[in-house]
């Protein structure tokens, strides 16, 4: 890497991510912030490698608006990509700020220095200088762009046996935003309908504001909400004002059918972006099939919460988003305030795997916060968390393709409809809040979008990596649909990569081929090959396994978004009542490895989560509305149902670093769609791919 | 039922608490103890993130009103220290990581060092049972939270399966 990162282009200032304490710590403030996954951890090894200091000699601060470098959103395993690569620069270049202090008080040069564990030593020397001895001396106050490029030490840290931090204090008492406290702090609950569509009318605020311990009833248009001493009160409060409220429906929903069947009503905005379509002679085969999957939910285990305080006009928050700079730039939209009187902490929240509620909680803390002069914590409840948090688009994929004489690709058609896959705070012209849009002074929502490609949103993963012949790709964007969506992990990977790998077996099979020897053979990109083979090595493929009598396997293939880590999946699995899945196997080049353990954890993760989302989850509707208000109706993979895994890495040295949390998604869906055809010799094309889908297919 | 004297032993201090006896023993815990290791998850009984043991049985203290729990003896993972098998459960789970976020990761350690302190202690195919009724875990770190579980039953000298 010869030129300074974008990200550290953006924020040059080093102070912004580094801070040289008086107790022997080195501050490390990062704009990516922590999601669960350990980002923050592999961040600071980053630091720690290229500053030559000790893990424990970090401190990693909270991101914070005020104080630290803008990066952005930390999504789409970007963390490490981009953040890690403006991280590392930037260390090295303080590395050498306090290498030229140490050589002048060491009457040496730089480069005859080392360091270990924050020491600058002349090498054969004991004695030495450490940066905090060299504290005066290092100016943090100079901007990146003015320094020369640093050298840079890189390099894997196996990570087996440590700890992250923040995980030690997590798992002996608080830890999370939920667990924060304040002086004076109040509690805060907002009032949300369970329907979609509902508005809220009137509701007995007297009656709540009566209840001892309530400090406020806070109504602004259609937006409701409770402060109070505690939050059993807030609760007891709330519970009030839902008995009383009054609703207008703006429209009915229209029926769930689990297959979107809504989408053929719906106009879509239609982008055909690859048209390689050329005259030829007509392939001996075509083949044509359509996918789906439904709206997926976040579902995270902890409810959205955020805190707030107002103080002289100027607004305090602390949030567990994914985003806390295009957080502020929406609060400070909403309430009308300039930028700078609006700061964002973070704070860590329970696993974020997208645009869940964190940022709708900030905005309803806010509210509450302005009508009392004092702190409040918000939480949402259960049911809001699981039908108020945006969730990840339902997808239709129709496919075709011809085979030739010798049982070739020679054409590709891919479809995709499905609402937006990114309706994140900050996208656009507009506030995409949900409370914004409730006040009686509302904010308009930005208008419709996805996320641009070549990352995409529904056509994220739309193209294929394999060589087909002339390619159409048509991207059919629909509006908002009856739920409302927006960033799952993966995005639209999950559904394109199901569809494309489906696709690609049942193609195989009417050539009579075998489905990796069939990739394979339409596949000439080195990596993506070597991920292929790696699977199939680990997991013994047997081209000549029949498959059936209720056991089988099968495999998917992609590379993240086009541009990511690539990922190769074997699933086998057991079909007899229920879909028992076996084993997974998994093969990943997600170029160099910064944090090794971290890296299979995350992917662990995925693979776990995705098996959930392919085989169990759809988030629906009723006439009435939500039908996920529990965990009761939205069942996930749960401990008995977990399969063996095994993850193979497959190391590139030089080649740099792509996040792994999101690769699985795609390709483990197709495996274990793959797999269970394997088994019955009948393949699901709609999932969740539940029992009652196979037996349908299997009388079909 | 109004605010009254509620007399329990949480980690090991006795407590006289003047709260509704309906109040929940997790908040309980949280707001009036400070004690926030036990987690707000679903609040009904679903996920397990506010697991504690009570008289050394693993319960959900989310559901669990704070009269019933009069006169018994709370333990949370703020006592890990002072308690061998909870702390020997801990020491696992934070060597192994078996955890991402961790928000669900307290309740299922509760858990596990009630049933591991059973006698006779049950075995694996009883803890999977247990866990598939009572936690949920979002991130998906599954499975190393299984191998923690052989781990532990292997450290306690029983078969792993
Ligand atoms: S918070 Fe108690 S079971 Fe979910
Ligand atoms: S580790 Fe995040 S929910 Fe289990």
């Amino acid at each position: 890497m010869s030129e300074c990162p974008a990200n550290l282009k953006a924020n040059p200032l080093l102070s912004r991510w580094f801070r040289l304490d008086e107790r022997p710590l080195m501050g490390v403030r990062s704009g990516k912030v922590e999601l669960g996954q350990g980002a923050t951890t592999a961040l600071a090894m980053i630091a720690a490698t290229e500053l030559g200091l000790e893990l424990d000699q970090i401190d990693i601060m909270p991101a914070d608006t005020l104080h630290g470098p803008d990066e952005g959103y930390t999504a789409g395993s970007f963390s490490i990509e981009h953040g890690g690569a403006a991280m590392r620069w930037a260390a090295a270049q303080v590395r050498e700020l306090a290498a030229q202090a140490a050589a002048s008080v060491l009457g040496t040069t730089a480069d005859q220095l080392v360091v270990e564990a924050g020491q600058f030593r002349r090498q054969g020397h004991n004695e030495g200088v450490t940066y905090w001895q060299l504290r005066d001396r290092i100016d943090l106050e100079v901007s990146a762009l003015d320094l020369p490029a640093p050298v840079l030490h890189g390099g894997t840290i196996d990570g087996k046996g440590m700890q992250r931090p923040d995980l030690v204090g997590k798992l002996s008492g608080a830890g999370f935003i939920q667990d924060m406290s304040l002086p004076d702090l109040l509690h805060g609950r907002v009032l949300r309908p369970d329907h979609p569509q509902d508005r809220l009318l009137a509701c007995d605020e007297a009656a709540a504001q009566a209840l001892d311990g309530v400090v406020a009833v806070v109504r602004d248009g259609h937006f409701a909400g409770v402060v109070a001493r505690t939050d059993e009160i807030a609760l007891s409060a709330l519970a009030l004002l839902r008995r009383s409220a009054t609703w207008q429906r703006q429209a009915d929903l229209p029926p769930d059918d689990g297959l979107n069947g809504w989408m053929d009503q719906a106009s879509p905005l239609s982008t055909c972006f690859l048209d390689e379509a050329q005259p030829g002679p007509s392939p001996a085969i075509r083949h044509a099939a359509r996918y789906s999957r439904p709206f997926i939910a976040h579902a995270s285990i902890g409810p959205a919460c955020a805190l707030a305080q107002w103080h002289d006009g100027r607004l305090q928050v602390w949030s567990h988003s994914q985003g806390i700079y295009p957080l502020r730039r929406q609060l400070a939209r909403t309430f009308g305030l300039d930028h700078d009187h609006v700061n964002v902490t973070h704070a860590h929240g329970a696993g974020c795997y997208g645009h869940n509620g964190a940022d709708d909680v900030a905005l309803d803390a806010a509210l509450l916060a302005r009508a009392v002069k004092a702190p409040v914590m918000c939480l949402w409840t259960r049911a809001d968390e699981l039908s108020w948090s945006p969730f990840g688009a339902a997808m239709r994929m129709e496919l075709s393709a011809g085979l030739d004489e010798a049982g070739q690709i020679v054409a590709w058609n891919h479809a995709v409809w499905s609402p937006t896959h990114l309706a994140r705070p900050g996208f656009g012209d507009g506030v995409n809040l949900l409370a914004a849009g409730d006040l009686a002074q509302p904010h308009a929502r930005p208008p419709l979008a996805d996320a641009p490609r070549p990352q995409g949103g529904g056509d994220r993963n739309a193209v294929p990596l394999y060589d087909v012949g002339a390619r159409k790709i048509t991207h059919h964007l629909l509006p908002q649909g009856p739920l409302r969506s927006s960033a799952l992990r993966a995005l639209g990977a999950h559904g394109n990569v199901f569809a494309i790998e489906s696709f690609m077996d049942e193609l195989a099979a009417l050539a009579g081929r075998d489905p990796l020897e069939f990739r394979l053979a339409h596949l000439s990109e080195p990596r993506g090959r070597a991920v292929i083979e790696a699977v199939a090595k680990a997991a013994h493929w047997n081209p000549d396994d029949e498959g059936g009598e209720g056991h089988g396997r099968g495999l998917g293939f992609a590379r993240y978004k086009n541009l990511g880590a690539y990922c190769a999946v074997i699933a086998e699995v057991e079909v007899a009542e229920t879909v028992r899945l076996v084993k997974v196997t998994a093969a990943v080049d997600a170029g160099e490895v910064i944090h090794r353990d971290g890296l299979l954890n995350q992917i662990e993760g995925g693979i776990i989560q995705a098996a959930s989302w392919t085989l169990k989850e759809a988030a629906g509707w009723t006439q009435d509305g939500f039908k996920t208000r529990s965990w009761a109706d939205y069942p996930i993979l749960n401990f008995s149902e977990i399969p063996a895994i095994d993850i193979v890495l497959v190391t590139h040295n030089g080649a740099p670093s792509l996040g792994g949390g999101e690769c699985a998604a795609g390709p483990v869906a197709a495996a274990i769609g793959n797999a269970i055809a394997h088994a019955l010799g009948v393949r699901v094309r709609d999932m969740p791919l539940t029992p009652e889908r196979i037996t349908q297919a299997i009388h079909a | 039922m109004g605010a009254q004297g509620q007399d329990l032993t949480i980690n090991g201090t006795a407590v006289t608490l003047s709260v509704d006896g309906d109040t929940s023993l997790l908040s309980v815990l949280r707001d009036r103890m400070d004690l926030k290791g036990s987690r707000i998850g679903c609040t009904e009984g679903y996920c397990g993130a506010c697991t504690v043991l009570v008289d050394g049985k693993p319960v959900q203290s989310c559901n669990t009103p704070v009269w019933s729990v009069a006169g018994k003896d709370v333990t949370t993972i703020e006592a890990a220290e002072r308690h061998p098998v909870l702390s020997e459960v801990q020491k696992v789970f934070v060597d192994l990581q078996a955890a991402q976020c961790g928000y669900c990761t307290n309740g299922i350690m509760m858990t596990l060092a009630g049933l591991l302190g059973q006698s006779p202690r049950p075995d694996r195919a009883h803890i999977l049972a247990h866990l598939d009724e009572r936690h949920l875990c979002r991130c998906g770190v599954h499975v190393r939270v299984l191998k923690a579980i052989d781990q532990l039953l292997a450290q306690s000298g029983g078969a792993t399966a």
